[in-house]
Formats: C-alpha cells, structure tokens, sequence
C-alpha cells in the first residue's frame, strides 16, 4: 500500500502534494526541471471565460517572510486552456484540477461547462477569493450566502467534484465554509491570499500597481494553520490546506491541523524543485513523528 | 532537464558607489551563458529570487561575473555575501541579445546605469565580429559610474552624467549618432531611457533589454508582462525576454 495515497471527495490521489493555483501556470515551465508525474495533482492557473490579460506591472512586491501579488487572473480564456494546455498536462501521470473564476454567476456557469467537454480534468476549484480583480472573485468570497449561490450554480452544470477555494479576508471563515459545504460542495480549498500592500518610498505610492495585492508565503503559514483547524472541527468535507508550505514538516503540520491534502505556492518561486523534494522527504517525516500514512494523519492535532 | 544549481563566489569588489561586482564560478552556468541573460538569484531572507544580469563570461575560467547597485533589502543582503560563499541560482535564464549582425555594420550599444552590465558582456562578443561598435553610456554622477575604461578598451565610447561630472553633462539621447549612420541598436537601462531611445532611433532595428520585478523568474507566475504587438497582447520577461525588438514591445 503506498503511505503517500489519499483519497478525497471523488479525487484519488496518489500523494497529497500539488502546486497551488497561479504559482505553476499550466506545468509547461516546471515540467523541464522534472516529471510532473510525481506530483498528486496539478492545480491550473484560474480560467476565466475570456482571455484576461491582467493588471499593470509591478505585479508582485517582496514582503517579510512572504510576498505580494496582484497578477489579475491573466489567463488565454476556458477555450484555449482546454484546447491547448490541457492536452499538455494530461501527457502527465497526475491529476489535473482546473480553477474557475468569473465575475458574475453565469461566467462561473460557463466556464465550469465548458469543462464539463474534457475527461482529462478531474476535479474543479471555485475561486471565489481573487483579491486582485476589480470586479467579482472577491464579492463571492466574502458574504457566505453569495458563496453558497455560485456553489450551487457550479455543482448543478458540473460533472465533476468542486473545491471551493475560501478568502481569509473575512470575520468568520467557519461562516464561510458552512454556506459553501451546505450548498453542495466536495471540498474546501483553504486559504487563498490575504490582502495587503506596500509603499514604494521613492515614488511615495503603492509599491504595486494594483495598489493592493494578496499576501502568501511563510508569513501566512499560522493563519492558514489556524483556519484549516477551525473549519474541519465544523465542516465534514474534505480540506487542501495551503498557505506558505515549503517543507515536508509544514506538510504534517497542515494534516494534523485536519487538512487531507495541500498546496505549495510560493514556495515554487524559490526552489522550482520544492513539490517533488516534499513529496520525496515526506515518508520519512511521517515516520518520525510516528505515522504510518498520509491519511492516519489526518486531524490528529485536533484537541477533543 | 533545467537544474537549480550552487554558484561560489570567488571575488567581491565594490567598483562605484553602492555598486558591487561578483565574479561566481559555475561551469555549466559559464559554458551556456549568452549576452542578455540573467541568473536568477536566491538570496537567504528573501521570499523572491532577484534577477541580475550577465556582464562577463570567461568559460576557461567557468566564470561569470555579474554587477550589482544596492537598492533595495535583496541587494543590500547579497552585498553581505564574500568570497568563498555560495549563491543558489537559476540560470542562464532569457532570451539574450541576437548576435547575428550585418558585415561591417555600425553598432551604436547604449546602457544606462545598472543597464550597462549586460552590454559589456554584448560589446565583447561583438568585438570579436566584423563590424563598428560606438558605445554610449549614461550614470548618475562620476561616483556612480563604472566599466567606461573597459568598453574603451573595445570601442569608441562616449560617458554623459547627469550633472556633467563625468563626460558631458546630458542623457544618453542628448549625445546619439544620427539614425542614418547606425544599422542597429542595443540597449539596457532605465524604461525611461528606453522610452526616449526608442523614439529617437524609432527609423532604426534596435533591442532593449528590459527589467521588471520578477516572481518565478521562468515564466510560470506572469509577474513580469508587457504588452507587445502580438497575438497574445503580451510577453513574458523572464522568458521571452529580457531583450526585444524596440518594434515588439509597447513601453
């Protein structure tokens, strides 16, 4: 039996690492410093109806212990990301989950079925928490019953599990994630970026373009820690924890915590090796903090 | 496959005020490197990587010497580093300066403060071609300034400061050639500079050099866009770049 397996809503995988959403584009790039084969999944950067072609530069700013970014969704459209680059991931022995974003309901709606055309994607994330855009992602993301409007929305034209991917820029994330598992949601994927800024003393302006931008990195490793740890003592769905995870030992962390898989971001942009060396490190770290698999454990820091 | 790889840092001297040269030593690093490429550099501390350009190459020696201004925490922090030390870096990263160029044709290599590096590394190699190099370079103040006896040492060049400390008092476009005279154009330095450079030798095929702050560095996160005049709207610094046809990019 392979230690690394999980098996989520309707996802089966076959270790619980994946590159988050925007932080791997769609694979092409890391695919020439190793086989994407290793990973559990791909998570795909966020697919809009239409081409996007995102905010003004500087699009990302360095902050203690983490980073700002402000891309904008930038992404070729639905059309072109299943014509063109799924076809490329597929060619990979991993599993591909496919982020939605949109700015109104019937954007989600039609991205989430034209998805519904390809085989080769096996599960979706609702982005329902792009802090960067002007207009949609974030209005979904923070009024919980906007939230269980557009999962419903998804769930009914889609064919596949849906993880709906929550903003940390609320009050009450259990909120949250109750409307989204209530509505009919597979999973959760928690968290996306938190918003902040910088100023660029120089000019005497925001630093980004964007004025604001989403933070990530190890400085919002506690945060996601902590939201990961409330939801799963309230919801039952399954959870991919992300949010500044650059170790096998971070890993752990998020499962005790209750997540069942997770995401690594930022982490890419330092060592573009970081998912496979994760992936390689973690039955080891298991062993030593007395785990046999990924899926034992599982929750195991949550306190009665 | 493309390898993250360890570089030792073999000489640190500061050569201008706030300025820093390095020369690291890696021979695959050394073999593949081609004038207006990057590394792409982890310093300890730093979420993001910070992409600095290739001024020299001496593949007997397998080393690259790269040059640095002080300007910001990432900077500061690899001015720290000393010899002996090694750097984590990805690498050769771009797309470099094309080397193809008409037999016996006139050159005109503009650089603009820490833009001048990466034309060094150019000058060098087109000095070995058939053809007439004028180089024209632009700092601050003298105490900024840097490399001008080296680019003399390979072809005519011309310094302007912006007080006039050293050279002649200007930019870089106060002292260009007439677009006739010129076949092609390089340059690297500030966007204003290249803004201003472009429109003067708008009649001439040139290549700049631009410089964005970057996030993955190998063309994954979209961080470091401009808009250019094709299908996509857009290219990727990091690895469609960081050299463009002046005609393909909007500044």
């Amino acid at each position: 039996m392979n230690p690394l397996a999980v098996n989520l809503s309707g996802l089966a995988l076959k270790n619980p690492v994946m590159p988050a959403s925007g932080c791997f584009g769609f694979g092409r790039e890391y695919s020439a410093y190793y086989d994407l084969g290793k990973l559990g999944a791909v998570i795909m950067k966020a697919a809009t109806q239409h081409k996007r072609l995102g905010n003004q530069t500087p699009r990302v700013a360095e902050t203690g212990g983490g980073m700002l970014n402000a891309i904008g969704l930038q992404n070729p459209g639905v059309t072109q990301i299943i014509e063109q680059e799924v076809p490329f991931l597929a060619g990979f022995d991993t599993c591909i989950i496919a982020n939605i974003a949109g700015s109104t309901l019937e954007e989600y709606a039609a991205v989430a079925a034209a998805f519904n055309q390809t085989n080769d994607v096996h599960a979706l994330e609702l982005n329902i928490s792009c802090p960067n855009v002007k207009k949609g992602g974030m209005q979904f993301g923070t009024d919980p019953a906007m939230a269980a409007e557009v999962t419903k929305t998804v769930k009914a034209i889609s064919n596949k599990p849906v993880y709906v991917k929550l903003s940390p820029n609320v009050t009450n994330i259990v909120d949250m994630a109750v409307a989204v598992a209530d509505a009919g949601a597979d999973g959760l994927s928690l968290i996306n970026t938190l918003t902040g800024m910088r100023m660029d003393l120089a000019t005497r302006k925001p630093l980004l373009a964007n004025q604001t931008g989403g933070l990530s990195g190890a400085a919002i490793k506690p945060i996601a820690l902590r939201m990961v740890y409330e939801v799963k003592q309230v919801v039952g769905i399954p959870i991919i924890g992300m949010g500044g995870i650059a170790t096998a030992q971070d890993v752990l962390e998020f499962l005790l915590a209750g997540a069942s898989a997770v995401a690594v971001g930022t982490a890419n942009f330092q060592n573009p090796l970081v998912c496979p060396q994760i992936i390689e490190e973690l039955p080891a770290v298991l062993e030593r903090y007395g785990f046999s698999s990924v899926s034992e454990a599982i929750g195991k820091g949550i306190l009665q | 496959m493309k390898m993250v790889r360890e570089m030792i840092i073999q000489q640190k001297t500061k050569i201008a005020r706030d300025t820093f040269e390095m020369l690291l030593r890696n021979e695959e690093i050394a073999d593949q490197a081609k004038p207006g490429q990057f590394l792409h550099i982890l310093i300890p501390g730093c979420t993001l990587r910070r992409p600095i350009s290739i001024a020299d190459v001496d593949r007997m020696q397998g080393t690259i010497t790269i040059l640095f201004k002080v300007s910001g925490e990432g900077t500061a922090q690899l001015a720290y580093f000393t010899e002996g030390m090694h750097l984590n870096v990805l690498g050769p990263q771009g797309k470099g300066f094309p080397l193809q160029i008409k037999e016996n044709g006139s050159i005109l290599l503009i650089g603009g403060g820490i833009g001048v590096p990466p034309i060094y590394f150019l000058a060098k190699n087109l000095a070995s071609q058939n053809c007439n190099i004028h180089a024209v370079l632009g700092f601050q103040k003298k105490e900024y300034a840097f490399y001008a006896d080296k680019f003399e040492a390979i072809c005519q060049t011309d310094v302007v400061t912006d007080d006039g400390s050293l050279g002649e008092k200007g930019f870089v476009t106060s002292i260009l050639p007439a677009n006739k005279e010129i076949d092609t154009f390089y340059a690297c330095g500030p966007l204003p500079m290249l803004k201003a450079v472009s429109v003067k030798l708008q009649n001439v095929s040139g290549f700049l050099s631009l410089e964005e702050r970057m996030g993955c560095g190998i063309g994954a996160c979209m961080a470091c866009m401009i808009p250019a005049n094709n299908d996509s709207g857009y290219k990727k610094i990091c690895q469609d770049g960081p050299v463009f046809s002046a005609k393909e990019v909007c500044l």
